[in-house]
C-alpha cells in the first residue's frame, strides 16, 4: 500500500519542480516579448541564448577563463599547503590546539573579503591581488580542519600503535592519515568552494581580466544579453569545478 | 615531593590561562607588523598599527566616512532582519508539509550552492547604485541558509510531541507556538549565524564593487591615493562592525535557549 503512495508522491514533487521551472521561463519569456519590459534590464530568454551559443562558438570566452581558472589554481595550492602544514603543525599538542584553534576560528569570523582593496594596494589590480585573496581565505577552512582531523585522532589507536613499535613515520601513514583523512577533505573541499567565490568575487569588484571581469564591464556597458550569458557560462563553471572537486573527494575517500 | 620550580609553576600558569597566551600572540602579531611597516616596508603599502589607530579621529573628520559607515551599518542591519523574517516564513512555508519540502528544498539547495557573486552587477543595475542594491544582494546571500536550517529545524521535531499536543486539545496555532517553536529555536540560530555571516559577505561585496559611493568609493580613493593609514583604519572598523555583529547575535542565541538547560 504504502510503496505506489510513495512512487505518486515522488512524481507529483517531480512534477511541481519541472511545473515551477517551466513557468518562470515562460514568465520571462513573455514579459520580455510584450516589449513592455526595457530589454536593457531584462534581455529576452532567446536572445540570452543565441549570445550564449555566440560566445562558446566564437571561443572568446577563452582568455578570461584562463586566467580565472590559473588565480584558482595558484590560490588553492598556496593555501593547501600554508594550510595543511600549518593546521598539522599545530594539532601535534594539545596545548597549542587550545591556544590557536579559538584564535583562527575568531579571525575567520571576519568578513574576509574586507582585506580586498588592502591586497589591491600591496599587489596592484593583477592576477596576484586575487590569489592572495583566495589563498588567504581559503587558508582558515584548510587549517581549521586539519587540526580537527589531526588533533582529535582517538588516543587509544595512536598509543596501541605506538605499543606495538610503530615508528613516527609509521604511525602518521597506518593511523593518523586513515583516521584524520575524511575531516580533512571536507576543510579542502570547503576551501576550494571559497577559493573559486574569492576569485569571482574579487575579479568582479576590481581587476583588467577573468570571468568576474568580464561580468562586470558588461554591466557597465549594459550588453545584459550578452552578460546573462556569461553568467550562466561563470556558474557552470563553478558547478563543473565544484563537482570535480567532489568527484576527486570521494575517490580519495574511498581509498 | 619535588622543589618549587619556577619554571614549572610558570607553565601551569600558561595552560590554565589561554586566553593569555592568546593575547600574547595577537600582541606579538602586532609589534612584528608594527617593526616591519617602520623600518623594512615603504610607507606607501603599509602602515604601522599604531599610526592607523592614531590617526582614526582624522578618518572620521573625512567628509562622508562618517556617513558610509552609518549607512553600511543600517545596510546589514536592515538586510539581516528581512533575510531572517522571509527566510523563517518561506522555511516554515515550505518545511511544514510534505509536498512543498520534496519540492523546493532540491530547488533551494541548487540556488544556494550557486555562486551568486556573479549576479551582482545585476543587483546594482536593478537596485541602482544606493542603499538598495546593498541590502538586496545581502539579502540574497543571507535568506538560503537560514530557509535550510528552518526545514530541517522543523523536520527534526519528533512526531509524537506533535501528536501528544494535538490529542490533549492543542489548536494549529497552540502547537505551533509551544511544540515547533520552541524545539526549531537551535537551528534557527544556527541557521541566523549562517546567515549574518552571508549578510555580511553580501552586503560588504555590493559596498566594495560600487565605488562611485559609500565605502567602496573611500576604499579606492584610499588605494589610488596610496594612504594605507586610513585604508586600515577603515577596513579595521569594518571588520569592528562585522565581529560586534556576530557577537550580538551569540548573545542573543545563549538567551533564547536557556530553557532547553533547565
Amino acid at each position: 500500500m504504502i510503496a505506489p503512495r510513495q512512487r505518486r508522491d515522488a512524481l507529483m514533487s517531480r512534477g511541481l519542480q519541472l511545473g515551477f521551472l517551466l513557468a518562470l521561463i515562460l514568465l520571462w519569456y513573455f514579459a520580455t516579448a510584450s516589449g513592455r519590459i526595457n530589454p536593457v534590464l531584462l534581455p529576452n530568454p532567446l536572445t540570452v541564448w543565441h549570445n550564449l551559443v555566440q560566445v562558446l562558438r566564437s571561443g572568446e570566452y577563452w582568455p578570461d577563463l584562463q586566467v580565472t581558472l590559473s588565480e584558482i589554481a595558484v590560490a588553492f595550492a598556496i593555501s593547501c599547503v600554508n594550510g595543511l602544514l600549518l593546521g598539522y603543525l599545530i594539532s601535534r599538542s594539545q596545548y597549542l590546539i587550545a591556544v590557536f584553534e579559538p584564535l583562527l576560528a575568531g579571525i575567520y569570523s571576519i568578513p574576509m573579503i574586507l582585506f580586498l582593496p588592502l591586497f589591491v594596494l600591496f599587489f596592484g589590480l593583477g592576477s596576484w591581488s586575487k590569489i592572495a585573496l583566495g589563498a588567504v581565505i581559503s587558508f582558515f577552512p584548510i587549517a581549521l580542519n586539519t587540526i580537527a582531523g589531526f588533533g582529535y585522532v582517538d588516543r587509544i589507536l595512536i598509543r596501541s600503535a605506538r605499543s606495538m613499535g610503530a615508528s613516527n613515520a609509521q604511525l602518521l601513514r597506518y593511523v593518523l592519515l586513515p583516521a584524520a583523512l575524511p575531516v580533512v577533505l571536507t576543510g579542502l573541499r570547503i576551501g576550494f568552494t571559497v577559493t573559486v567565490l574569492a576569485v569571482f568575487g574579487s575579479e568582479t569588484i576590481a581587476s583588467f581580466a577573468g570571468l568576474g571581469h568580464r561580468i562586470a564591464q558588461l554591466a557597465d556597458a549594459m550588453e545584459t544579453a550578452r552578460m546573462f550569458a556569461y553568467i550562466a557560462f561563470a556558474v557552470v563553471i563553478a558547478a563543473v569545478l565544484n563537482a570535480l572537486m567532489a568527484v576527486v573527494e570521494s575517490r580519495a575517500r574511498r581509498q | 615531593m619535588s622543589a618549587y620550580n619556577p619554571w614549572r609553576a610558570l607553565q601551569r600558569e600558561f595552560a590554565c590561562r589561554l586566553w593569555l597566551v592568546r593575547l600574547i600572540v595577537i600582541a606579538g602579531l602586532l609589534a612584528w607588523w608594527e617593526i616591519a611597516a617602520r623600518y623594512w616596508v615603504d610607507p606607501q603599502f603599509l602602515s604601522p598599527p599604531s599610526r592607523v589607530l592614531l590617526s582614526l579621529p582624522s578618518l572620521f573628520g573625512t567628509k562622508g566616512v562618517p556617513a558610509a559607515l552609518w549607512i553600511t551599518l543600517w545596510e546589514l542591519t536592515l538586510a539581516f532582519v528581512i533575510a531572517a523574517a522571509i527566510g523563517l516564513a518561506l522555511g516554515l512555508a515550505i518545511g511544514l508539509s510534505q509536498l512543498p519540502r520534496r519540492s523546493f528544498v532540491p530547488i533551494i539547495l541548487l540556488l544556494y550552492g550557486t555562486p551568486q557573486i556573479t549576479i551582482l552587477p545585476l543587483f546594482v543595475l536593478y537596485f541602482g547604485i544606493g542603499p538598495a542594491s546593498k541590502i538586496a544582494f545581502g539579502v540574497s546571500h543571507g535568506i538560503f541558509p537560514i530557509i535550510v536550517t528552518v526545514v530541517a529545524g522543523v523536520q527534526n521535531i519528533k512526531p509524537i510531541l506533535v501528536v501528544a499536543a494535538r490529542a490533549m486539545g492543542a489548536s494549529r496555532w497552540q502547537v505551533f507556538r509551544w511544540v515547533i517553536f520552541p524545539h526549531m529555536i537551535p537551528s534557527f540560530f544556527v541557521g541566523l549565524r549562517l546567515g549574518m555571516a552571508g549578510v555580511l559577505l553580501g552586503v560588504l561585496l555590493a559596498e566594495l564593487y560600487v565605488s562611485s559611493a559609500g565605502i567602496g568609493y573611500f576604499t579606492q580613493m584610499f588605494t589610488e591615493s596610496f594612504d594605507p593609514t586610513k585604508l586600515l583604519g577603515l577596513i579595521s572598523l569594518l571588520a569592528v562592525m562585522a565581529i560586534t555583529c556576530n557577537g550580538l547575535l551569540r548573545r542573543a542565541e545563549l538567551h533564547f535557549q536557556r530553557w532547553r538547560v533547565n
